[in-house]
């Protein structure tokens, strides 16, 4: 175990973010999850006992006969954003007097940063190139991420659960999140932080990053293990499996989907449903491939003249 | 005193000297008696300063607590008008919201006037740039307390950012009729990202640099705009005409590289930012405000759309 190494990780100023992200995570995610069993709690409640729904404040805060439902925004609104600022401020101060910002040598084109790391933000990113080509990984991903979450308000057509947290109400829309922004977003960046070291290669937590490290790792091509040699049979097996990973995982996803979330199932139009279909098999193709990669040593599943996947 | 200088009249004579005498008393006179009375005026004046006409021309009502006044604080200032005069009485609990978007907001503001500062002590050139900010550390007063500021409130506005979005999500605010402001936030979103990453570059020291080469190295794979991305080759990119080049200004990160990042981070993006930001605070208020805490709503209630 090498507490240097580790210690010299984590203290890095610019990694020092990311080590704060993750008590902060959690630290807010317990907050939620409190609050959708509370509300969780008394929906159960509530829809056992008719009587008890038509007169009930609905939220699992207390409300007694004679509050004002509404407040005013001087001084109850205000006073708490002043007093949030002076907090965040303080916050700001104490960590830009005891810490510095990264300041390395000049810039030198002929002097390679080994490991050259994106900022920590986009190391999620950095660390899907280990999985994909750059227009993947680099290109497409990041365009799919920005417009699947600007679809999400158009195909979550559950009106359930809007202004308060819950869980029970919800499970599919906020599981899905979950795992995109937990599993494939903060854990790959937490990857990329923590565990590449040089040569973008994988050095558990307490390990030595030796520089001169080398892994003599024979990747493979998934039709080489089906023994296709031609440009052409390899083009339209890769073809096949890509489109079949969509198509078999699209019928595994739907005979769940519509067991699972009936109502839903049945409120969204076609195209809904085929867009959030897309979007759900793309997250998991990220982790499938990662899989492929990890266990087989497989680079590429299709490959084409233009492209390879 | 008479009308006209005497010619030929009985009257005495009377000189310019003794007329203006006369009215040099009299002005002592007034002096003597007016001035203390305004004086004593002038401080009883001042005893309630709320009162003058310098104070009611800023302050546009009045300030004893009363309802109207608590409203009209919010509705008859500019900063303050984006709130409404009354909330629900859970929307202040920190618990709900997690103050994540207002500190989002307060962290650009900060970032504004350290960067702003910072300007004046930053040149974006390859010659300039990487002295400026070593000066910047070891010279100028506070200098380096400004740099660490800037620095460490951008990487908190990027955690803000997503913490905001993430509870947007878990309270189901994005839902109707919020839909579209969602779309505002994720765009704030990228701009934040690509703020903070074109940041990365100014101070032209290895760490920027082989963070926006890794990054921008993306851009030649971009399919069909990249030279080395699927048909790119086809459609006639080269390393010299490419996406890449256009962010870069050129072929490898350099001067204009420095430029470019520097006219996005301060000028370009915070204006396009800015302009999405009035139109997410504004939505956020014609959409109903903020979500909720709403009333939990049950299953048995939802009304089906007819088909």
């Amino acid at each position: 175990m090498d507490w240097r190494q580790l210690w010299e990780i984590c203290s890095a100023p610019d990694n020092v973010p990311i080590v704060g992200l993750i008590p902060l995570l959690i630290f807010y995610i317990y907050l939620a999850w409190k609050q959708a069993r509370a509300n969780d709690e008394l929906i159960g409640q509530l829809e056992t006992n008719p009587a008890m729904a038509k007169t009930h404040h609905r939220k699992s805060w207390p409300f007694r006969p004679g509050w004002q439902k509404e407040i005013h925004v001087w001084p109850f609104l205000l006073r708490m954003e002043f007093l949030v600022a002076m907090i965040v401020t303080i916050i700001l101060m104490v960590w830009s007097i005891t810490l510095n910002a990264p300041l390395e040598e000049p810039a030198n084109p002929n002097l390679t940063m080994n490991p050259a790391k994106a900022p920590w933000y986009f190391l999620g990113l950095q660390e899907m190139l280990v999985y994909f080509d750059p227009w993947i990984a680099g290109v497409v991903m990041p365009t799919l991420i920005i417009v699947g979450l600007m679809v999400i308000p158009y195909i979550d057509t559950n009106p359930l659960g809007s202004g308060y947290y819950t869980w029970k109400q919800r499970k599919f829309s906020i599981g899905t999140f979950l795992f995109g922004f937990i599993i494939l977003w903060i854990a790959m960046i937490i990857i990329g932080t923590f565990i590449r070291g040089p040569g973008w290669q994988w050095f558990w937590p307490g390990q030595t990053w030796d520089h001169n490290r080398l892994i003599y790792e024979v990747n493979r091509d998934l039709p080489d293990l089906f023994g296709i040699t031609s440009n052409l049979g390899k083009a339209i097996f890769g073809g096949i499996v890509v489109g079949g990973f969509y198509a078999v995982g699209g019928f595994i996803m739907h005979s769940l989907f519509r067991r699972y979330n009936p109502k839903d199932y049945k409120r969204m139009s076609l195209l809904q449903y085929s867009i959030m279909m897309f979007f759900v098999l793309s997250m998991v193709a990220l982790p499938a491939k990662m899989l492929l990669r990890l266990a087989w040593h497989i680079k590429y599943v299709w490959i084409t003249p233009w492209f390879n996947v | 005193m008479p009308e006209e200088n005497g010619n030929g009249n009985n009257g005495k004579r009377v000189g310019l000297l003794e007329r203006v005498k006369a009215g040099v008393k009299e002005d002592v006179q007034s002096l003597r008696s007016d001035m203390p009375a305004k004086a004593k005026e002038q401080i009883e004046g001042l005893k309630d300063p709320t009162k003058t006409q310098v104070y009611t021309s800023i302050f546009r009502h009045k300030h004893d607590d009363t309802p109207r006044n608590r409203a009209l604080g919010v509705l008859s200032n500019v900063f303050l008008h984006l709130h409404p005069a009354k909330i629900n009485r859970d929307a202040v609990r920190y618990s709900y919201t997690w103050g994540m978007g207002g500190i989002t907001f307060y962290l650009f503001i900060v970032l504004t006037l350290t960067g702003v500062m910072l300007m004046f002590y930053y040149h974006p050139s390859k010659v300039q740039a990487f002295r400026d900010v070593l000066y910047l550390e070891h010279d100028v007063p506070f200098g380096k307390l400004l740099r660490n500021m800037h620095r460490w409130a951008a990487h908190l506005m990027v955690i803000a950012v997503w913490l905001h979005m993430f509870r947007v999500f878990l309270t189901g605010s994005y839902k109707k009729p919020r839909e579209f402001n969602w779309n505002i936030g994720v765009l704030l979103l990228v701009f934040t990202l690509l703020l903070s990453f074109t940041g990365y570059l100014l101070p032209d020291d290895q760490l920027g640099f082989w963070a926006v080469t890794v990054g921008t190295n993306m851009a030649r794979a971009t399919p069909g705009l990249g030279n080395e991305g699927p048909f790119g080759h086809m459609l006639g990119m080269t390393p010299y005409n490419d996406v890449r080049f256009g962010l870069l200004g050129g072929s490898i990160v350099d001067a204009n590289a420095l430029l470019r990042s520097y006219i996005w981070h301060c000028i370009g993006i915070p204006i396009v930012a800015s302009v999405l930001m009035i139109v997410h605070f504004w939505r956020v208020r014609k959409d109903g405000g903020i979500s909720g805490p709403a009333a939990v709503m049950l299953a048995s209630e939802v009304k089906e759309p007819k088909k």
